[in-house]
């Protein structure tokens, strides 16, 4: 037998290792930050690029994409090579995703402080820097599946499954998520609009948790785990049978995110049940991943690195238990806008994601710098400290969750809400908030415990760029007689690839963006375009993420619409362009809040929520009052928005920043008689329009304020 | 609500790459044996370092 003599690259691993590390301090660190700004507004500095609504999207990215996604790179880097007995296809190309993923991690920091943002949520970053994450994405794709090809192992670790079914569909829906009009280089809006926009948006979102959070770790857990309790995986067959069904059920449950929201029944109703399905596969990972401990769970005593599994392993399981549940509409009824979704998703981040890649960090940096751990005592410190700023973060938010919903829906025995005022139902649950925040503190402190360990680790080992290897050369099956079938059938990966490019580059250019356009056009007449002014203070809006904390969508409950209004209905949005519907009410719905307070109490409220509700946990805006507005764009805004099928007539353009100033000087007037002088070219004037516009186009009978 | 068809039709899509790639997998021999590569990936690290690793057990 041939045996090829050959080397790992160990080089790529350690940049993505170190990454991992420095961005996984950053973005838990911002995480830090915005759960003590949530009940100390003060603490964004009065900075407008330190305001809850612009780091909070830097949070979930930061931990998302470049704490997991470094993560994944590390991970599947360092495995893969192994599995496949191979080198890395290109070293050129693992350079370009390592730094092209850095370059893009920065990008995005630095435009969503600056507030260049799409407000969709995990998928916040502009136009261009979506461009750069499907290329760099391509190349991580094309330089794993080159690996698998040249491989020297002719069976593929389930593993590697993992990580294929990560590429395709991650790419996949960050293309389809991703498709926008831009309007200048850092603004532009996508071509779905209302339902529709937020449809695709979930469909996105839920499957980036699939496929960015849940593919790629399991396959790295069956990696990392077998090796590190030195023993194969429970069942193997189980591994294949549940890689199957959980990839297919998987992309159809992402509606469980719109349940009683304005997205017809029937696809809510296909969300639940996919959603139930998923515990069947989820529980088919976690078993087979608890169960390889069986018989070796006296290591686990004296094993750091198998206590952080357990623990994520565990996680896992009951995230994915969770999440059917909260799928049900009556939970979900419950559940959703409330404290209790973020405690759903730190028990799936914190505990699943954050403990894998610290388990394996501290597997993972002694094998490559061939040598120890520095401090097992400081690795288990580490894991208890996280462990227990886990259960101090999820716990309370459980308890706020729950306790807040009960209150929105108390009515008193006359029929009347028990807790009109949003705010004292908020105030309930700042200790809760306070208790979040130390345990996220926690968290923290146990990862730089980590850095500390790793650093010393490496410090005293000896770095290995290049693991030399050995392994017999894959025998190729000599069949040549149907040429061309037997290629495509021996590059079955190779083929999948190119059939999926062409047909999205296709389907995109040619069919989807008049598909929509069309679609989009109104079913409710006396539903209106935005003014110019409006659409430039929706802008503001999306600038400042309000929809972080404010939904834009009252649910079809005798609570919500005595407490808002008139439900939500689908027809309403049909310019929304993106949708603003929100997933958390940290403040009150905001569908309905036109016409409800007067120009005068936006202002001050804007300038400091607590002259007007005293106690209120949202931060000052006083730079929206000082800024003059930017009306370089707006004739293109119009323009694009009419591309997208809003029928703003022809020529219209052109009156827009006219019509704008008409329309703001009326606000500033009014102002003006109330005792209020402001130029009317500032942001303020813009934002009130948009405020003051919101869910007024239907006739209804506005709710009583109380 | 086109757009719930455009989803399907990806996400059917994808579904369908999959089952090509699971029809593959079986055909082409990778699921004959359910057992050794559970095993065999316990020993992929090159024979120096396996080595090293006996010793530490010991």
């Amino acid at each position: 037998m041939n045996v090829e003599k050959f080397s790992y690259d160990n080089q790529i691993v350690k940049l993505f290792t170190i990454a991992t590390v420095i961005w996984g301090i950053v973005g838990m660190t911002v995480g830090v930050l915005i759960a003590f700004q949530i009940y100390l507004p003060w603490l964004n500095f009065d900075l407008q690029y330190t305001t809850f609504g612009r780091i909070r999207p830097l949070h979930t990215n930061a931990v998302i994409f470049a704490f997991v996604g470094n993560g994944i790179f590390a991970g599947v880097y360092y495995s893969l090579q192994r599995l496949t007995k191979s080198r890395m296809f290109s070293d050129l190309l693992s350079k370009i995703n390592f730094w092209g993923w850095q370059l893009m991690i920065v990008a995005v920091a630095v435009t969503y402080v600056l507030g260049i943002t799409t407000s969709k949520e995990y998928a916040e970053a502009e136009w261009p820097i979506d461009i750069m994450i499907a290329i760099i994405w391509v190349a991580f794709g094309i330089n794993m599946i080159g690996t698998i090809l040249k491989r020297r192992e002719k069976h593929m670790y389930v593993a590697i499954w993992f990580y294929i079914a990560t590429f395709i569909t991650v790419a996949v829906l960050h293309i389809v998520n991703s498709i926008e009009i831009p309007v200048s280089l850092t603004k532009s809006y996508p071509i779905y609009a209302g339902v529709q926009d937020a449809l695709v948006q979930w469909w996105y979102g839920h499957n980036a948790v699939a496929f960015f959070l849940t593919t790629p770790y399991l396959g790295l857990m069956y990696y990392y785990l077998p090796k590190a309790v030195n023993r194969p995986i429970y069942s193997y067959r189980l591994s294949i049978l549940h890689f199957w069904s959980l990839i297919f059920i998987y992309i159809w449950a992402g509606p469980h995110h719109l349940l009683y929201s304005a997205l017809p029944d029937w696809a809510q109703s296909l969300g639940t049940v996919f959603s139930l399905m998923l515990i069947a596969p989820s529980w088919g990972g976690m078993l087979n991943g608890l169960l390889t401990i069986r018989g070796a769970w006296d290591r686990v005593r004296d094993n750091p690195v198998l206590k952080f599994y357990v623990v994520a392993i565990t996680a896992y399981g009951m995230a994915t238990f969770e999440g059917p549940m909260l799928s049900l509409k009556n939970v979900n009824a419950l559940a959703h806008f409330t404290d209790w979704i973020p405690a759903h998703v730190h028990v799936g981040t914190l505990g699943w994601n954050g403990l894998l890649t610290f388990g394996m960090l501290y597997w993972l940096v002694p094998k490559i710098w061939n040598t120890n751990l520095f401090s097992k005592k400081l690795a288990t410190a580490h894991f208890w400290i996280a462990t227990l700023g886990l259960v101090v973060w999820v716990v309370p938010m459980y308890w706020a969750g729950l306790t807040q919903s009960l209150m929105w829906k108390e009515f008193t025995p006359l029929g009347i809400l028990q807790y009109p005022n949003f705010l004292e139902t908020v105030l309930q649950i700042v200790p809760m908030y306070v208790i979040r925040s130390i345990g996220g503190s926690l968290y923290l402190v146990g990862a730089i415990v980590m850095v500390y360990n790793l650093f010393k680790t490496a410090q005293q080992g000896s770095f290995v760029a290049n693991e030399a290897a050995e392994a017999p050369a894959l025998i190729k099956e000599n069949n040549d007689k149907f040429n061309s079938h037997r290629w495509l059938e021996k590059r079955p990966i190779q083929f999948a690839l190119l059939a999926t490019v062409a047909i999205l580059i296709g389907g995109i250019v040619e069919f989807i963006p008049t598909f929509l356009i069309k679609s989009n056009i109104p079913t409710i007449e006396s539903v209106k375009p935005y003014s110019p002014l409006e659409l430039e203070g929706r802008d503001i809006y999306i600038r400042e993420s309000c929809n972080s904390c404010h939904s834009q969508m009252v649910r079809p409950f005798r609570s919500e619409t005595e407490r808002y209004g008139e439900y939500s209905k689908a027809g309403e949005f049909v310019y929304d362009h993106p949708h603003l519907w929100g997933s958390k009410r940290t403040g009150p719905d905001l569908h309905r809040v036109g016409g409800k307070f007067s120009n005068m109490w936006h202002y001050l409220h804007m300038q400091n929520p607590r002259q007007m509700s005293p106690g209120s946990i949202m931060p000052s805006y006083p730079w929206l009052l000082e800024q003059k507005l930017n009306t370089e764009l707006t004739l293109n805004k119009i323009n694009v928005m009419r591309m997208l099928g809003v029928p703003y007539a022809d020529g219209y353009e052109n009156q827009a920043v006219a019509d704008l100033q008409v329309q703001a000087e009326g606000i500033a007037d009014d102002l003006l008689n109330s005792g209020i002088v402001v130029e009317s070219d500032k942001e303020i004037v813009a934002l009130i329009a948009y405020l003051q516009r919101l869910g007024t186009d239907i006739k209804v009978k506005p709710a009583e304020n109380k | 609500m086109s757009a719930i068809l455009v989803l399907i039709g990806f996400s059917l899509f994808v579904a369908l790459v999959f089952l090509g790639a699971y029809i593959w997998a079986v055909k082409s021999g990778q699921y004959d044996d359910k057992y050794t590569p559970s095993v065999r990936m316990l020993f992929d690290d090159n024979k120096i370092e396996s080595e090293k690793d006996k010793h530490k057990n010991t």
